[in-house]
């Protein structure tokens, strides 16, 4: 679960309460071993008592641990993901996440600051107009979700690794923490925050971000998958505590680089 | 011959068995590790597919492993290192040891030809294991190129990034499911004829786990 939220100036309490109840959709979710036909077959070459499915998924989440270290090792920070001309461009572009567009976070942007937490020298909060003067970067990369299917879409914005020299971020930290308006999470490691595509994105398709795409802020990272790109980013902390994710404590893989 | 074929031969020699080693050691380990492998791979991967399905359908909860999407990415990004360490011990030592230049090649299609409807009208010759008819050289070596190509289009889409050269090489990230999907649907295919043909001739499957 993401750590206790703050309040947010806009957001519904029922909303939140619906999130919780979405966590777990289907008993099935965190019966990693259902499936009846593959698991007999299984039990018969195997042998092992597959039954206990607490110890399957301990060990199947140490493989995934030992996945985030050689994924780590795999991320060359000087390699881009392909760009595309805006011909390219997915139209419309999906929205995407655990509950429907119309339940989506209204930001109110007049009151909105993005709060900067953690090894950070300078933690004043940042209003949106002042977002806005920074130098803008633009990106046409392919967001691809983890379910499989992916779109190509357009986002400008701050390169993060700027803004986070601006506010003089530790930047020997090893991760970055992202809380959203919706109580959403996400948790990534500073090689991946200081990659030059990584982006504090403020516009899609160079229109300041709608709602459904994550407006107020998103952070755009076309190394990643796309639940590793947070939405709706109410708060910031560099630190040296990886504070998990949303998915990633459910069982998504932690690093998740593409 | 390897030096691992010779030690079984001395042991048959030794121990005065009927038959000669059909199956080395190390080719009976690496197809049972496999097939436990392929089985995850197989299960998670349909389980995968139906959180965004390429095609009009869905695979049954009771033939997918994983639950769901999750559960089914740890299985399948769990299973992937036994399959790939698996099938690149038995690819060296398959062309080290010259059993796959001694079995599968050469490939005649008049001889593929002829066994096929050998085949189909049962009067193929299956006395001698050891020998692959030409309907068998051909889906063996099949059944390589295909297990080479999920692992490589496998990686193309976990990777698309760090290993776009490989994912550009299938066409793009799109292009690479489809493909990895063939190729699932091309081991499947196998698997179906491989474990009829196994039960047919179960002494087949008796040589595949004592080696005669």
């Amino acid at each position: 679960m993401p750590r206790q939220r703050k309040p947010v100036p806009g957001v519904d309490a029922k909303l939140l309460i619906k999130d919780a109840g979405k966590l777990l959709p289907e008993p099935s979710r965190r019966l990693f071993l259902r499936g009846a036909a593959s698991l007999g077959a299984l039990a018969v070459l195997s042998g092992c008592d597959i039954i206990d499915s607490d110890t399957s998924e301990n060990a199947l989440r140490v493989i995934s641990s030992f996945n985030d270290r050689v994924q780590a090792l795999l991320f060359n920070p000087h390699t881009l993901a392909p760009e595309y001309p805006e011909s390219k461009i997915t139209r419309p572009f999906p929205f995407n996440a655990y509950y429907s567009e119309d339940e989506a976070p209204e930001v109110d942007g007049e009151q909105y600051q993005l709060e900067i937490g953690g090894l950070v020298e300078n933690k004043k909060p940042w209003t949106l107009p002042d977002l806005y003067k920074l130098p803008e970067v633009s990106q046409v990369t392919r967001h691809i979700c983890v379910e499989g299917w992916s779109a190509i879409g357009s986002w400008q914005g701050v390169r993060l690794s700027d803004f986070l020299k601006m506010v003089g971020a530790d930047l020997s930290a090893k991760y970055v923490w992202f809380q959203c308006a919706e109580g959403y999470s996400n948790t990534i490691d500073m090689p991946t925050a200081l990659h030059s595509q990584t982006q504090l994105t403020l516009k899609f398709d160079h229109k300041v971000l709608p709602r459904a795409y994550g407006y107020p802020i998103k952070i755009r990272i076309p190394t990643k998958l796309g639940f590793k790109n947070p939405k709706y980013v109410t708060a910031m902390w560099v630190q040296n505590n990886d504070a998990g994710g949303y998915w990633e404590n459910q069982g998504y893989n932690w690093f998740s680089g593409s | 011959m390897s030096t691992i074929e010779a030690t079984e031969r001395q042991v048959a020699v030794t121990y005065g068995a009927p038959h000669k080693v059909i199956h080395p050691v190390w080719v009976r380990v690496t197809h049972w590790i496999n097939a436990l492998a392929m089985l995850i791979m197989i299960g998670s991967g349909w389980q995968i597919y139906n959180a965004s399905p390429l095609f009009g359908f869905t695979f049954s909860r009771h033939i997918t492993l994983g639950g769901w999407l999750g559960g089914a990415l740890l299985w399948h990004f769990a299973a992937m290192w036994i399959l790939m360490l698996n099938g690149l011990v038995y690819l060296i030592l398959g062309f080290a040891s010259g059993r796959f230049r001694r079995k599968l090649i050469p490939i005649w299609p008049s001889d593929v030809l002829r066994d096929l409807f050998a085949a189909l009208r049962g009067r193929l010759a299956h006395e001698d294991l050891s020998t692959y008819n030409a309907v068998q050289k051909l889906l063996y070596v099949g059944i390589l190129v295909a297990g080479v190509t999920i692992v490589l289009s496998g990686l193309s889409i976990w990777k698309p990034v760090q290993l776009q050269w490989l994912t550009d090489f299938f066409g793009g990230y799109d292009t690479a499911r489809y493909v990895h999907f063939a190729a699932m649907a091309v081991i499947v295919a196998f698997l179906v004829v491989h474990v009829s043909l196994a039960v047919l001739v179960p002494k087949s499957l008796r040589a595949m786990v004592v080696g005669r």
